[in-house]
């Protein structure tokens, strides 16, 4: 398993325009790659792994670790699914973005998120209902290694992995900040219960696209390590 | 109410490819075992916070998820996903329960959900069934599948001998005096007892949230007095007899079931005894004997 790369610089390989708009939600121009671990992942999902058109048959993205959304936020306007000029206005009573999500004013976010250990419950079933409706859709899902304490989601990968969802891909960023750990890594807790998985690192955005566009018989783990929370 | 339940699932799910039944290693594992409506028929084992979120899912697909177990492991056991995978999110669900406040008397506390209303009522955009009656029950479920919101329907062991219309009105059943006896759901059946010689008037409904309003406002016009009979939390009702009566000065009593933990066994019967929901207990309240 590769481990964690210290805290490069944010940035590498990724656009300029992607940075100004995180630099209007967060009002700061520093960046850090501790303050922003899911940034690399969302690009590269966004940029090119998630099918979006036709948009009644997109594949579905639920970020379920909601706390800390200001990359993606700024994932989203620079590709164009809200509108930049929304980036300046976080957490009003008026605004559109909120310290996490609300999909019921962001048109482009699938499920609202904030407290931890919803999102992998409702990818499964999500994944379920794509099945069931014929539908091609794929469903990412993104938590937190420390979200994974909640137990919910060990239902919902024990799930996964009986009912063989292989539309279903899980993505956990890895920033060591499990207070207790997961000792053996976290992809063994997914592959006994018959997920694929890989692990990469965060700033390899070659094998995050590779990882994160794999799918077969079996839902897909991706583990991506990124510099440890407060580095 | 069970059976009937089971029967309009089998007949929803073979003639309406959205409908999906969600369950977790309680009630009808093989409704539709052999038919290619099996597939929409889907049981996560003991897991009921991913119950809740797999409904959740299977809403934001498109699909009309039926979700059913026992009342305290539907209602109680995974709230927040209740609150959050459901409410929050906006998505509609039909939650289905069974045992309803002490069916399960002989169980013990664990299997008992008096408080199941009153924690649904504090979220937003649910309508609450507490049907009295099979009829009632297959009336509610069919019209819970034709609409995309949030509904929770509560079948009970506890079944009063005739149906009421199950339209989400109040419906008299007696006029009479001073005293208007509103009883809720399957109380109907204690209630008539109770009054059956006495001056009042005997109203029902099988919808407390939201409850019909305008025909409590304009029955309690005509009364001095409000009884409300209620099969869950004592003053789980309150909130909605309230909003009906605003601005106007009554007399209401709630005669439901109490906070405290009976901790006996026996039958539901007893229990209903114990809480002074038998037609004894419902008529020394209307007499104010006690």
């Amino acid at each position: 398993m590769p481990s964690s790369t210290g805290s490069p610089p944010l940035g590498q390989g990724l656009p300029e325009a992607l940075l100004h708009n995180l630099a209007r939600v967060t009002g700061d121009e520093k960046h850090e790659a501790a303050a922003h671990s899911t940034l690399d992942t969302l690009w590269v999902l966004y940029e090119h792994v998630l099918r979006l058109d036709p948009w009644e048959s997109r594949d579905r993205f639920v970020l379920s670790k909601g706390h800390g959304p200001a990359s993606y936020y700024a994932v989203l306007a620079t590709r164009g699914l809200l509108p930049e000029s929304w980036l300046d206005d976080l957490a009003g009573p008026d605004s559109r973005l909120g310290h996490h999500p609300d999909r019921t004013l962001l048109p482009p976010v699938e499920v609202s998120s904030g407290s931890l250990g919803h999102g992998l419950p409702i990818a499964v079933g999500l994944a379920r209902g794509m099945e069931l409706a014929g539908l091609p859709s794929r469903v990412h899902v993104l938590v937190g290694d420390a979200e994974l304490d909640e137990g919910s989601n060990h239902e919902a990968i024990a799930l996964a992995g009986r009912w063989a969802l292989g539309r279903l891909s899980c993505i956990v960023i890895d920033n060591c900040s499990a207070t207790l750990g997961w000792p053996g890594g976290i992809a063994a807790r997914f592959a006994l219960e018959g997920w694929d998985t890989t692990d990469v690192v965060s700033a390899d955005h070659d094998a995050l696209r590779r990882a994160l566009s794999t799918s077969g018989s079996a839902p897909h783990l991706t583990v991506v390590h990124t510099a440890p929370k407060g580095s | 109410m069970r059976e009937r339940f089971y029967a309009t699932m089998a007949d929803l799910l073979q003639t309406d490819a959205t409908t999906a039944l969600v369950l977790a290693d309680i009630g009808p594992l093989d409704l539709a075992a052999g038919t290619p409506a099996a597939a929409r028929v889907i049981n996560v084992g003991i897991r009921e916070q991913a119950m809740m979120g797999v409904a959740s899912g299977l809403a934001l697909a498109g699909l009309r998820p039926v979700v059913h177990t026992y009342a305290p492991f539907l209602v109680e056991r995974a709230y927040e996903q209740i609150k959050l995978d459901l409410t929050h999110q906006d998505v509609g669900t039909v939650l289905v329960s069974i045992g309803a406040s002490f069916d399960a008397a002989s169980e013990g506390r664990t299997h008992q959900s008096p408080a199941d209303v009153a924690l649904l009522s504090a979220l937003p955009g649910w309508t609450l069934h507490t049907p009295g009656h099979p009829d009632e029950v297959e009336a509610l479920v069919r019209a819970a599948a034709r609409t995309r919101d949030r509904q929770y329907i509560r079948l009970s062991t506890q079944v009063n001998p005739e149906p009421v219309p199950a339209d989400g009105s109040i419906h008299v059943l007696r006029p009479g005096g001073a005293t208007l006896l509103l009883a809720i759901g399957p109380t109907v059946a204690a209630a008539q007892e109770a009054s059956a010689d006495l001056d009042v008037t005997l109203a029902c409904t099988a919808t407390p949230f939201p409850l019909d309003r305008s025909t409590l406002r304009q029955l309690a016009d005509q009364h001095d007095r409000v009884v409300v009979v209620e099969p869950y939390l004592e003053a789980t009702t309150a909130p909605e007899v309230v909003a009906a009566l605003r601005g106007r000065p009554s007399d209401v009593e709630y005669v439901g079931v109490g906070r405290a933990e009976q901790r006996r066994y026996g039958t539901p019967s007893d229990h209903a005894r114990l809480h002074g929901l038998d037609a004894a207990g419902i008529r020394g309240r209307l007499l104010r004997d006690v």
